[in-house]
């Protein structure tokens, strides 16, 4: 990315800028758009790439509270993988959704109970909670099952996924964030 | 790397109910971290490096019943800190969780196996899930207890 009209002239600059702006020609709008869509098309084929290749319908989340503490803490950002053949197995981290619920929650599992078949229901709990999760299952629901089961969680980051809780509770943040950079990729000069 | 001791069961209306005391006696510190040692010229493999955060153990019952080909409860859990004292000694514990069986696979279950298992978080990177070398077959035996020992 250059930045037209270096050094020292920085109310200049801007008036250049501008002034480039209205000089345009349609070729170079257009050409600016497709250089746009190109990095949201290559983005979204990122994270679809790693939903096919996890196996998992969300790859990689942001914790949301408090209740794995001290092993993670709200805005660790969570890699996850779900593989089918993979069993499910007391002290695994696994992320789930209680169904009706859209946030996912990660909590670990304490119990399981596995039939010949292969059929498995099993049990959850955060580390820092007193309880197993089953105030948190549906009502009437004692177990999850391997459906409710978004990934198991592999690696993790500290701290990364702050921007995200951020920009959720913030969401003006979240517009002017995209707003810049959306100004910053149509305007972008390859010089 | 680790001892247990074993004890009873009761019946709780339809499911058994399971407990147990246990002794727990590891030595954390050599203990393996991706479950393989890759360091050839040493024998043992420090645990708490630098990207170790904590380790997260527990104590799990396996096991097999009628009802369900397998069975795994967790039956007590610890968290160990880097600067904790990685030599674990305990004597007398009893389970933190209620050991429930899903039916009534627990009478006569002649081979219920505890392992010791941990966690490994690191400060950033890979969550990998080990079981401590050790384990115990614990008997449970044919009749209900019905007096409240616990």
């Amino acid at each position: 990315l250059c930045w037209p009209g270096s050094g020292g002239i920085r109310g200049g600059a801007a008036m250049d800028l501008f002034g480039d702006l209205r000089r345009m020609n349609k070729r170079q709008l257009y050409y600016q758009v497709l250089n746009f869509a190109m990095i949201v098309s290559s983005a979204l084929m990122i994270w679809k790439g790693l939903i096919v290749v996890t196996g998992s319908e969300s790859p990689i989340v942001v914790v949301l509270s408090g209740s794995m503490e001290p092993a993670f803490h709200r805005g660790d950002l969570l890699f996850l993988t779900n593989f089918h053949d993979d069993p499910i197995r007391a002290g695994e981290i696994v992320v789930f959704k209680v169904e009706g619920r859209d946030i996912p929650i990660v909590h670990r599992v304490i119990k399981v109970h596995e039939k010949g078949n292969g059929n498995i229901k099993f049990l959850t709990k955060g580390d820092n909670n007193e309880v197993d999760d089953r105030g948190l299952y549906k009502e009437g629901q004692n177990w999850l099952e391997k459906k409710d089961v978004v990934g198991r969680a592999r690696g993790f980051l500290p701290y990364v996924g702050m921007v995200t809780i951020i920009m959720n509770d913030y969401p003006k943040f979240k517009y002017a964030l995209l707003a810049v950079m959306g100004a910053y990729v149509l305007l972008k000069r390859e010089s | 790397l680790r001892k247990n001791v074993e004890d009873f069961t009761g019946p709780r209306e339809r499911s058994d109910l399971g407990f147990v005391t246990f002794d727990i006696t590891a030595d954390i510190l050599n203990g393996k971290k991706f479950g393989l040692q890759t360091f050839w010229n040493k024998n043992t493999l420090i645990i708490f490096d630098w990207n170790v955060k904590q380790l997260f153990l527990y104590l799990s019952a396996e096991y097999s019943t009628k009802n369900n080909a397998l069975n795994q409860v967790v039956l007590w859990d610890k968290i160990m800190l880097r600067g904790d004292n990685p030599r674990l000694s305990l004597k007398d514990m009893k389970s933190k969780y209620f050991f429930f069986d899903d039916g009534n696979g627990l009478k006569g279950n002649r081979n219920i196996t505890l392992t010791l298992s941990w966690n490994v978080v690191p400060n950033a990177g890979i969550l990998p899930l080990v079981t401590g070398s050790g384990h115990v077959s614990v008997p449970f035996p044919d009749t209900y207890e019905t007096t409240k020992s616990y």
